[in-house]
């Protein structure tokens, strides 16, 4: 198969979009997310998206193949909360390494029905990596900042079972994202290190930041390019930044890591933000001119969507990047 | 000219096709050629400093982070931290000061230099911070292998290091033991490690002057010629130094201690040392060191004379003094009080809190007042730039400690001056709601509150609505403040709403959270939950004036304001979701319901014309009754008849049913009420939006022209704009097609029993009776529709459904009502009315308003076409608006009034 570190000298690739909600739109009970592995589970496992990747695998592999369709390059697994320390939510802690290893595996899969009918367009997986659901530099207590809820070590630990998950289940890529404390990245960054080196793998990494306000700063406080300066040692294929905004309010800190950062860079935006109702409203076009914005100043060379954008958003896109050529770069 | 004999000049920096060194905090440092030299803060060691020691010892972090804070206001860029003391558990320290460090902004904004000789505690301060760190140090002193393992953790941690001059023979102590080690460790850590050139720093030892011993002359020349010779020939590799021990000799004389500092890197810096370990404080202006003193000094560093060490000493004894006073902007302090504690907030200080909070206290009436009026406006501000995207969420919490603070100093005297309250202004209950995880937020909000004296039970993320309302009767809190961040939290938050109105809990319920917002409170959470009263809670700041407003006397005034202002948001809000692109008339004509008639769908009615029924049963009605509106008239909310066995509603509504079926009995029986009902059906034919009804058969005579209004929203490809013409055959299509109209009462003499109520004060009967006759006037709207379908107009002769069929409205035809959706028009009553002379054939008259009175009436058309169903026609626009009048012959301002809230 061609390296996706040469084909991304030659043209821009797609990501696929939102997970939740393509899931959201066939309003799952209790029951589907259980199915029958999870049947006796004592804990409610309703929203526990990841777990679909098992009970329900159909679902995750029609949307993947919507990704597709709609023309994306990439898709990421459904492995987002796939971490024993978010998965400890639903007392699933001990399915984590069966979750990474068959959301990788069913992607994969589709995948290659993809690459096989279009030989010339290979399609991906990243494994994706969320942030779990502690913070390693911060403090969920205020009167006690210097508590945490979570160390470091414990975050290398999670995330290398998740890792080796993913990778034994056949990713191409792994992506660790919606990065909201750069402290749990460098954890998920040393874990995968770690994890390549025992078997033997050397998986492009990508990584992708989130900026949660109009700060420009992440959760835990760093700016841009204090963020990428953090993350850099690991040699990562891309460096990018998804969630929270929509696409246009991504501008200004995209051209930080383009202008900065030594690598490929990334963007997965929302579909705008919120609305009032909690609603992502943005259309397709609506997104697609934001995206033509930085197509046309060279910004980015993986691009795709993040909550509330669908395989219409992502076709839009896919439509787009055919007219643009890669931007020069350093890596 | 250069220090070093094969060098000349000031060294220029050469390694260009490599990387910068980058380092971060919260934010970046790049150290380029431009940056000249990078000042790193000394005073966080415990090695170097006295204080800082003895606040470790003392667990006094918190004054140990004033010390690193006083570093970096005084310009250090990066911080050196350093627990190595024997007395110490100098692990534990290091992740103590890093993880409180963290939570401090203005301290965490450079980068820090983890500094031990303890590898165990090196690692565990790499794992405690985010940004691009410094590990300060390693070296070859225990051998190759320990160096070499311990130099790919650091690369893996994603740290520079710095590499001491130093091996298994010892410390370098001379220009070429410098050298000899510095090569061989940069080529083990470029070759073997595949260590970033870029960041790897050399610490060539910069050791005592003047220190009366022969050996030590040239420590300070050797140091300079190192480093050059590092610069000139270790690719991209740095050099630093702890200056302070070149002055060792003359503790306790800092004129002389500064110019030697100053002095030192004056050489250093042109020799390329680019980094340094350095007290800011204890550094003079090189330009401003007296000539005679610089001369004496620069003697001793340059080793120029035999006898400089003498001469210095002696010169030191004449310039004793206390050196220089530290700087540091403290301007703010000058502020009024108020500006004074609002700095302290926003920048989180505490420091001065306690002693701004006295003034406070001393000139406010109440120490309450110092915490509602100057720490809140404060908050306030912190709050607005928060919001403003000035500052971020780390300061925040910060700001959070500094109130906190100021409140606890503010207790006692709140405690003493108390009398008449109560030890806790109220109980607050916080929960981040079920499925989400986030809580940092509602953690603020539960910090604010407990500073101002709220007892806050905190029931933490994931929280199910049944245990957040279980405890909240169980603790009886005064107020619940729900959390979330994501999306789906919203729909949770209207969840535990519905909950507490059903179990007619009556706590004000407090919205918080990232994606909620005054528009989602008002428009979906406030109306399903009357009992209590809903508010958003924009952020932590708000949360104290508002569960202050809601536990006291201001209450009622406080909801009467907010109700107001979520009524004018929900009425926005409308109006803007119906903003939708509208089709031009003509458009959405285009795009008409086109039904393929046929003549066989059109039955021809058993009895054209005016039935009219005056002799109606009441008895007979009952079984048409839809019983869930009643319910819901008494705001029960559940279906009929389940509701009878609802757990919560259940006894309720089914004590209220046989009250319910009690006097509906007596109506019966008693004849309280009359229904009458008149219906009609006339050939039709539709012309464009308009429906011309015919006084007969031949379709020459027009009776009456129904004007009806067409969607113009935008729909999705294959969906039409609607008018009820499109539901009657076209003119053109020389079908034979037909419509039909009703009105129906069942309150005929109602008013009477009404009045006896009412005379009674017995609303309880005067709402049940009426309650009763709307269900009985809908009851016979829907008996006279199947008496049409089957008998009058007869299409369904065959229809057998039951009245749970009925009321899911499972037959064929309808019976849109004017003034309602799909018939928005109530002009059309007049019409209608005339056609059927109901007036006088069921007594039912029209208000000026177009209103039917007895209110227990229903009026509407019939279409039978089987593709025929309900819609509404939203919003219309002006175009339509003065078509409409065009065709009825109003002017277009009063087509305007009737139309009003349907006129986008």
């Amino acid at each position: 198969m061609v390296k996706i570190k040469d084909i991304l000298k030659d043209r821009i690739l797609v990501l696929d979009g939102a997970m939740g909600t393509m899931i959201q739109r066939y309003k799952l009970e209790e029951e589907d997310y259980r199915g029958t592995q999870f049947e006796n589970h004592p804990s409610p496992l309703k929203g526990n998206n990841d777990l679909l990747s098992i009970t329900r695998p159909h679902i995750i592999k029609e949307i993947h193949a919507k990704y597709f369709e709609a023309g994306a390059d990439i898709v990421e697994t459904n492995s987002f909360g796939g971490t024993s320390i978010a998965q400890d939510d639903y007392d699933l802690a001990s399915a984590v390494y069966d979750i990474n290893f068959q959301s990788a595996k069913i992607a994969k899969e589709v995948a290659q029905e993809f690459t096989q009918k279009e030989p010339n367009k290979p399609r991906f997986v990243a494994g994706s990596m969320g942030p779990t659901t502690r913070l390693a530099s911060m403090s969920p207590d205020v009167n006690d900042p210097g508590f945490r809820n979570v160390t470091y070590q414990e975050l290398v630990a999670a995330f290398s079972e998740q890792a080796k998950g993913l990778i034994e289940g056949g990713s191409d890529l792994l992506l660790v994202e919606t990065i909201t404390d750069t402290l749990n990245a460098k954890a998920a960054l040393h874990a995968i290190n770690e994890v390549q080196e025992e078997l033997g793998t050397d998986l492009p990494i990508m990584i992708s930041g989130t900026i949660t306000d109009a700060s420009g700063r992440t959760l835990s406080g760093q700016t841009t390019e204090a963020f990428i300066v953090s993350v850099e040692h690991s040699e990562p294929l891309t460096i990018g930044l998804n969630c929270a905004l929509g696409a246009s309010a991504l501008r200004p800190y995209l051209q930080i890591i383009r202008n900065k950062g030594n690598c490929f860079v990334s963007a997965h935006p929302n579909a705008g933000l919120p609305n009032e109702m909690g609603e992502y409203d943005e259309s397709p076009e609506q997104m697609a001119a934001q995206i033509k914005v930085f197509l046309e100043e060279g910004l980015v060379n993986i691009v795709g969507g993040c909550c509330g954008t669908t395989p219409e958003h992502i076709k839009a896109i896919a439509e787009l990047v055919k007219n643009y050529q890669p931007a020069a770069t350093l890596a | 000219m250069s220090l070093h004999p094969d060098y000349t000049g000031v060294y220029q920096y050469k390694w260009k096709d490599l990387p910068f060194m980058k380092l971060s905090g919260l934010e970046p440092l790049v150290v380029t050629p431009e940056t000249n030299f990078v000042n790193v803060g000394e005073r966080t060691n415990v090695a170097g400093s006295k204080k800082f020691l003895r606040l470790i010892n003392e667990d006094n972090f918190e004054e140990a982070l004033d010390v690193a804070r006083h570093q970096v206001e005084g310009g250090a860029q990066i911080i050196d931290i350093n627990m190595d003391d024997g007395l110490i558990d100098g692990k534990a320290a290091m992740v103590k000061f890093l993880n409180l460090l963290m939570a401090e902004p203005d301290i965490a904004r450079v980068p820090i230099m983890i500094d031990s000789s303890k590898w165990d505690i090196i690692e565990a301060g790499l794992q405690c911070v985010q940004g691009k760190c410094v590990v300060n140090s390693i070296s070859l002193k225990e051998g190759e292998d320990k160096f070499i393992e311990e130099a790919k953790k650091i690369k893996q941690y994603g740290a520079a290091v710095i590499v001491m001059a130093f091996d298994e023979v010892g410390q370098a102590d001379s220009y070429e033991r410098r050298v000899e080690i510095c090569e061989k460790s940069y080529r083990i850590l470029v070759d073997k490690v595949k260590f970033p050139p870029q960041d790897i720093i050399f610490d060539p030892n910069i050791f005592p002057v003047a220190t009366g011993m022969e050996e030590h002359r040239k420590n300070a020349l050797d140091f300079f010629q190192a480093t050059r010779w590092i610069r000139e020939n270790l690719p991209g590799a740095h050099v630093s130094g702890g200056v302070s021990n070149v002055s060792f000799s003359f503790r306790g004389n800092n004129v002389v201690r500064e110019a030697m500092h100053s002095a030192f890197l004056y050489h250093a810096i042109r020799e390329g040392m680019d980094m340094g370990i350095v007290n800011p404080a204890m550094l003079e202006v090189y330009d401003d060191i007296p000539k005679d003193l610089l001369e004496h000094v620069e003697d001793v560093l340059l080793d120029r004379r035999d006898d400089a060490t003498e001469r210095l000493l002696d010169f030191a004894e004449k310039v004793k003094g206390d050196g220089k006073q530290q700087v540091r902007d403290m301007a703010w302090r000058e502020g009024s009080l108020q500006e004074r504690i609002t700095h302290a907030l926003v920048k989180g200080i505490t420091e001065f809190i306690e002693e701004d909070t006295e003034e406070a206290r001393q000139q406010a009436s109440r120490p309450l007042e110092v915490i509602e009026v100057t720490l809140m406006n404060g908050m306030n501000v912190v709050g607005d730039l928060f919001g403003a995207g000035k500052m971020f969420l780390p300061q925040v919490v910060k700001s959070a400690r500094v109130m906190k603070k100021a409140v606890a100093y503010l207790l006692p005297y709140i405690e003493a001056e108390k009398d008449e309250k109560s030890s806790s202004a109220g109980k607050i209950l916080l929960a981040t709601v079920k499925g989400d995880v986030h809580d940092i937020g509602k953690n603020i909000v539960g910090v604010v509150l407990g500073c101002n004296n709220y007892e806050v039970i905190d029931l933490g993320v994931m929280v199910p609505p049944e245990k957040i309302l279980e405890t909240a009767v169980e603790e009886q809190v005064d107020l619940i403040g729900l959390s979330g961040l994501i999306t789906p939290s919203l729909d949770e938050m209207v969840h535990v709403a519905k909950e507490m109105e059903r179990l007619e809990m009556d706590i004000p319920l407090l919205i918080g959270g990232a994606t909620t917002s005054r528009v989602h409170t008002a428009v979906k959470i406030d109306p399903v939950f009357s009992h209590g009263q809903t508010v958003h809670v924009l952020d932590a700041s708000r949360c104290v004036p508002v569960a202050g407003s809601l536990l006291s006397g201001e209450k009622d005034e406080f909801i009467e304001k907010l109700q107001a202002d979520y009524e004018k948001v929900r009425v926005h809000h409308e109006n803007k979701k119906n903003q939708k692109p509208l089709l031009s008339l003509q458009q959405a004509r285009d795009n008409a319901l086109q039904i393929d008639f046929k003549q066989n769908d059109l039955s021809k009615p058993t009895k054209l014309g005016v039935t009219v029924y005056d002799q109606i049963s009441l008895d007979d009605l009952r079984a048409y009754i839809d019983w869930t509106p009643f319910f819901q008239t008494w705001e029960l909310a559940g279906r009929y008849p389940n509701i009878l066995e609802d757990e919560v509603v259940g006894t309720e509504a089914k004590k209220l049913f046989e009250d319910a079926s009690n006097m509906l009995n007596t109506i019966c029986n008693e004849n309280w009420v009359q229904a009458k009902a008149v219906v009609g059906i006339w050939p039709a034919n539709s012309v464009g939006d308009d429906i011309e009804i015919y006084a007969d058969e031949n379709r020459s005579s027009v009776l009456y022209t129904q004007k009806t209004l067409r969607q113009q929203s935008k729909k999705a490809a294959g969906v039409p704009n609607i008018a009820l013409s499109d539901f009657v055959a076209p003119k053109s299509s020389g079908l034979s097609d037909y419509v039909g109209g009703f009105t129906v009462t069942a309150g005929l003499g109602i008013d009477e029993h009404v009045k006896r109520f009412e005379a009674d004060h017995d609303d309880y009967n005067s709402i049940m009776l009426k309650a009763l006759a709307d269900r009985l006037a809908e009851a016979l709207a829907e008996y006279m529709h199947r008496e049409v379908r089957v008998n009058l107009w007869g299409y369904d002769q065959s229809e057998t459904l039951n009245n749970d069929d009925l009321i899911k409205e499972k037959y064929r035809g309808i019976r849109p009502a004017p003034g309602y959706p799909a018939c928005p028009d109530h002009t059309e009553k007049p019409g209608l009315f005339d056609l059927l002379n109901s007036t006088q054939h069921t007594e039912v008259e029209l208000t000026d308003n177009l209103a039917m009175t007895p209110a227990a009436s229903v009026c509407g058309w019939y279409f039978a076409h089987p593709e025929s169903k309900y819609f509404g026609v939203g919003k219309i626009n002006m175009e339509q608006v003065e078509d409409i009048a065009r065709r009825k012959g109003k002017s277009v301002e009063e087509m305007e009034r009737w139309l009003g809230s349907a006129i986008q």
